[in-house]
């Protein structure tokens, strides 16, 4: 192992600290040329690790130019890291510049960075992106010695990972001989991580460092005094309990898995904070200058605590944090880990986490992750392959950095490991996409964008289509968002359209720890005024919520089949499971267990799925299509991420026949091509695939516009060219666990293997209960809109007794216009009388608003 | 498909859940922004839409065509994306079109999308048109009654128990009658927005199109009062 040249061992020194192993092997790899990929927990010097050798190298061989570039999913890292990192380039005098650029660095100082760089440059994957599109961009990287890729675990496996993927190939073909350099913390497999660090995208290619394991975090279990939850997955009853460990302790984080659930936590934890601590808020709905504040409020230690979601995952290091409180199950032990890992970046000290279960299962969910982190198990997803939506971007940026041939684009895009293996046909469609839109049917030939010249170079058509491409580069497509205003005050975040849609005036919500009244639209802001009461909605937000990962979900069902398990249990969810096994039975370890029940004059029949709660949503809908189909008449369901539970007015029977595997075939295709979920996806890829632009030069097109226009294309297309590349792209990210249909897969494939255990019980089963109370959105059956408008519809006029002001009704009983306020009245029957008379001769319009044949 | 009788100015009208009406009376079809050719619009822009939105629209047309069999037809505006929409038309979707106009009464109401009356195609262009005591025209005018417009492309969201659902709509009142979009790359406006909601002060109607049938709701004035108030 090698050491330290000076200053750089004498700075250590002087510090009285030593090198760590990591660090220096770190500079081996870098001497001998050679990639490398560094797992370490938090707190380990990981980055400077990353740094070190790019700081050996520009102190022994001082030049200018870019020498590093730092790569890392947040821009605030980027930020954070460039500060930390001048401490001791300033304290060796090792004269070095080092700059970010990301989307917030201004025009100004982006110009001077390209006329003469600075030796260390961090950014984000967008930035990088959008330098490689520079035509001088040759030029800028010729000196470039190394990329660090940081977070690299949070990058790889999404699009955002595709995207610097490509970059990543793409630099190579500029800067041959670069190294790169991956950190990442602890994960279950990291050979798909070198692979993606991999210039040949084979993992054998790059040098694996792994840095000694900090601490074993100390985990505890935190319940509510008195009686254990049975349902629920808020986990407010146990919050006195959270609120005095945020009182014994510095600075805690009390991490949750919804904003919807930040929000009530929040609030529930200010109504007990008698001693007025500071307790802050923090979630990606809220407007950045909230969150800015809240960081800089907890880096500067004046919170005691901050209420957060995923948004605070990832991040600068703010080392004072004391303990991390996770508020709901866990859903993933790397998750978890990650989250641990936010409290106590000191290597030496254990980190300390309480894990609060809302209800039962999840406390039997959390003993199991618990577990899984003293085994030192990790789950984690296989690689998926790379979108064919990034790919289609990546090839127009390609092309207006300058002319490339096919050919070797192909070659280059195959170095990229998500893209390895590519074929030519989806390369070609790809490309054949990026020129004119790539349909069947060619009407766009004097549109096109790109065009090739006789050596068959592929050029772009024109100036505009760079900067179109500009504008729009990146693959982070948000939701349709409606700004949150005060009335006569500031912005207070964003909340997903379809809440507010769902809102009327006076409708009481929570947001941004706030009770508010809304008052109505402004264009794309809800005005709301401040509430004193009212029973609020709290906005649920789409995709927030992390699916129980299939590997914890198998530990779990190893709990629950395995009674010698349970004594790490706590005795109430003992008792629990042993009334299960006395009055039915324990869900298996494989093979599926299927519950049927009347209750409340319905059948009831319960799946223990354990696949998540998007998956059992999935199933719930095929299920009960296949339950209608058997004459059961289905009522309804619902989903935890446990089971999925299903009513029905007759009794199930037979219940084989509802699990059997061709469930998934053309019922799921047909319902999966018309679903929110696949329609979100083909908006997602139209955007980043530049069908759909996010911004056009000098035009604003309204966001709202533009989430109409996705499904109204989708539509069109799929009936028009279902085999079209965006299409197929779509179909591919269904497959590949972006949605959860490949989990529902598992269920049925267990169920047909290890058998499906049906249990006709006279009544509700222990297991049953959490779900059967769970509050939430429960769907209709087959889950058609058409139904649930016409339910909807037959409401209305059941409530006004078919005597809703209408029409010539309205204009020949002029004697009375209905002021405001008052269109609610009841109507006495003899009023309906006359006015029944009175429209003798407007003919009563039948199906007009009953669902009449 | 049920469609559903509403009485406007005396006379009695057909909405359609396919998104047109039908005046039986008179044996008239009335349907309203087709926007054709709105993807070749975009495309000559740069978005590389699918150019499938024209066949599209007109085979949503010809079905309407083979079901009320009228003699007229009235296009409410708006009938082509821009003004140089018609030259655009592919020659099997040209074919198409005058196939379907053919053998009927063409009216084609302007629009702001298409000022200028189509190349090239039958039937007559005109700023208004008026039958009985009927008024046709692409922009609903104040304190007008017994009319029929478009432009808005409006839309409604009805709450369900499963959250709200968005479809276009008719929006209609004692006085008059705003028809959907009825062209497959027409987008929508919430008939909340004050742009839509002052055309109807004492509230209307909404009919939600339906895969068979309309979904029907009284959109009462407070609507309105909410989105004046913005």
């Amino acid at each position: 192992m090698g050491t330290l040249p000076e200053p750089f061992a004498g700075w250590f020194a002087g510090r009285g600290w030593a090198p760590r192993p990591h660090q220096l092997a770190l500079l081996d790899a870098a001497r001998r040329g050679e990639s490398a990929l560094l797992i370490a927990p938090t707190g380990g010097g990981k980055t400077l690790a990353g740094f070190l050798p790019s700081l050996v190298d520009l102190h022994a061989r001082p030049r200018p130019g870019l020498h590093t570039l730092y790569v890392s999913p947040l821009k605030a890292l980027a930020v954070d890291i460039a500060r930390n990192l001048m401490t001791p380039v300033e304290q060796m005098g090792l004269g070095l510049r080092i700059e970010t650029r990301t989307g917030d660095t201004p025009a100004n100082r982006r110009a001077r960075q390209r006329q003469d760089p600075p030796q260390i440059l961090l950014t984000t994957p967008e930035s990088l992106a959008l330098l490689l599109t520079l035509e001088d961009a040759p030029e800028l990287f010729a000196g470039l010695g190394a990329v660090v890729v940081d977070e690299i675990h949070a990058l790889a496996g999404t699009k955002r990972g595709d995207q610097l993927a490509l970059g990543l190939a793409r630099l190579a073909t500029l800067v041959p001989g670069m190294r790169r350099v991956g950190l990442s913390a602890t994960v279950a497999h990291p050979d798909p991580l070198r692979a993606y660090l991999s210039t040949t995208a084979r993992p054998d290619d790059v040098a694996l460092v792994v840095g000694a394991g900090g601490a074993e975090p100390q985990i505890d279990l935190l319940l509510p005094e008195g009686r254990l939850p049975w349902g629920g997955e808020m986990g407010l009853v146990t919050m006195p309990e959270v609120y005095r460990r945020i009182r014994e302790a510095g600075v805690t984080i009390v991490f949750v898995n919804t904003r919807a659930q930040a929000e009530l936590c929040f609030q529930a934890l200010w109504r007990l904070n008698d001693d007025n601590l500071p307790i802050g808020l923090h979630h990606g709905s809220l407007t950045v200058e909230q969150r800015r504040k809240v960081e800089a409020a907890m880096a500067a230690g004046k919170l005691r605590a901050v209420v957060a979601t995923a948004s605070l995952d990832l991040g600068i290091d703010w080392g004072a944090v004391d303990q991390v409180v996770q508020v709901g199950a866990p859903k993933g032990v790397a998750r978890l880990l990650q989250r641990i890992g936010r409290a106590n970046h000191r290597m030496d000290e254990p980190s300390r986490a309480v894990l609060v279960p809302a209800n039962r299962f999840e406390v039997v969910e959390c003993i199991a992750a618990r577990q899984a982190i003293g085994a030192q198990e990790l789950d984690g997803d296989p690689p998926r392959p790379g979108g064919l939506d990034v790919l289609c971007q990546h090839i127009l940026a390609v092309a207006v950095a300058g002319p490339f041939l096919p050919d070797d684009l192909y070659a280059e895009v195959r170095r990229a490991a998500p893209y390895s293996m590519l074929t030519r046909e989806n390369f070609d469609d790809a490309l054949r996409f990026v020129e004119d839109g790539g349909y069947a049917l060619s009407n766009y030939d004097r549109f096109r964008r790109l065009f090739r010249d006789a050596e068959g170079r592929v050029h772009v058509r024109s100036n505009a289509v760079a900067r179109q491409l500009r504008m729009n580069l990146g693959t982070i497509v948000d939701l349709p968002m409606l700004k949150v205003r005060l009335r006569g005050g500031p912005v207070l975040g964003e909340v997903e359209e379809w809440f507010v849609s769902s809102l009327t005036p006076g409708d009481a919500f929570i947001f941004a720890g706030q009770l508010l009244r809304f008052e109505g639209l402004d264009g794309l802001v809800a005005l709301c005024s401040r509430a004193s009461g009212g029973e609020p909605r709290v906005p649920v937000y789409g995709g927030s919520r992390m699916p129980l990962s299939t590997w914890l979900a198998a530990r779990v069902r190893g709990i629950l089949a395995d009674p010698k398990a349970w004594k790490h249990l706590p005795e109430p969810v003992q008792e629990w499971l042993r009334l299960q096994r006395h009055l039915s039975t324990l869900p298996p370890k494989d093979g599926l267990l299927v519950e049927t029940f009347p209750r409340g004059g319905k059948f009831f029949l319960l799946a223990y799925g354990f696949e998540g709660k998007l998956a059992h949503q999935t199933l719930g809908m095929l299920v009960t299509k296949r339950m209608e189909r058997l004459g059961m008449a289905p009522l309804g369901y619902l989903a935890t991420d446990y089971v999925m539970a299903a009513w029905s007015a007759f009794e199930p029977t037979g219940v084989e026949r509802l699990f059997e595997e061709d469930l998934l075939g053309e019922e799921l295709e047909e319902w999966m091509a018309d679903s929110s979920m696949l329609r979100r996806s083909f908006r997602n890829i139209a955007i980043v695939a530049g069908l759909i632009e996010k911004n056009h030069p000098n035009q604003e097109k309204s966001r709202r516009q533009m989430t109409m226009s996705a499904d109204l294309i989708y539509d069109v297309l799929r009936k028009h060219e279902p085999q079209h590349i965006l299409l197929r792209a779509t179909r591919q990210e269904a497959a590949t666990g972006l949605t959860d249909v490949a989990r529902i897969g598992l269920v049925l494939e267990r169920a047909r293997r290890g058998g499906i255990i049906h249990r006709a019980l006279d009544r509700v089963s222990p297991l049953a209960v959490p779900s059967l109370i769970e509050k939430g959105r429960e769907w209709v059956a087959g889950g058609a809109e058409d139904a649930l408008l016409a339910e909807a519809a037959a409401m209305v006029e059941e409530v006004t007794e078919g005597a809703e002001l209408f029409s010539e009704t309205l204009a020949e009983l002029t004697d009375h216009i209905p002021a405001r306020g008052d269109r609610d009245r009841v109507r006495r029957p003899r009023d309906r009388a006359r006015d029944n008379r009175r429209r003798l001769p407007w003919k009563a319009p039948k199906g007009l608003a009953t669902p009449t044949s | 498909m049920i469609a559903a009788p509403i009485h406007l100015a005396g006379e009695r009208l057909m909405l359609d859940p396919a998104g047109h009406v039908a005046w039986p009376a008179q044996k008239l079809l009335a349907v309203s922004d087709l926007h054709l050719e709105k993807g070749s619009h975009f495309a000559a822009r740069g978005a590389m839409l699918p150019p499938y939105d024209t066949k599209e629209t007109l085979e949503r047309l010809g079905l309407a065509l083979r079901r009320w069999r009228p003699q007229r037809l009235v296009l409410l505006g708006d009938s082509f994306h821009d003004a140089t929409g018609c030259t655009r038309l592919s020659p099997g979707d040209a074919a198409l079109l005058l196939r379907l106009l053919g053998g009927i009464e063409v009216v084609w109401v302007l629009g702001n999308h298409d000022p200028a009356p189509p190349v090239g195609l039958p039937g007559i262009a005109v700023a208004e048109w008026r039958l009985e005591r009927l008024v046709f025209r692409h922009v609903a005018q104040p304190g007008a009654t017994g009319e029929l417009s478009g432009h808005f492309h409006p839309k409604a969201t009805m709450p369900t128990r499963a959250g709200g659902v968005t479809r276009p709509c008719f929006v209609a009142d004692a006085k008059r009658l705003l028809l959907p979009a009825f062209g497959a790359y027409t987008g929508g406006l919430d008939i909340a927005d004050p742009a839509i909601a002052r055309l109807f002060p004492r509230g209307g109607r909404a009919f939600l199109l339906g895969s068979g049938r309309l979904f029907s709701f009284p959109t009462g004035p407070l609507r309105h009062a909410a989105g004046a108030m913005a």
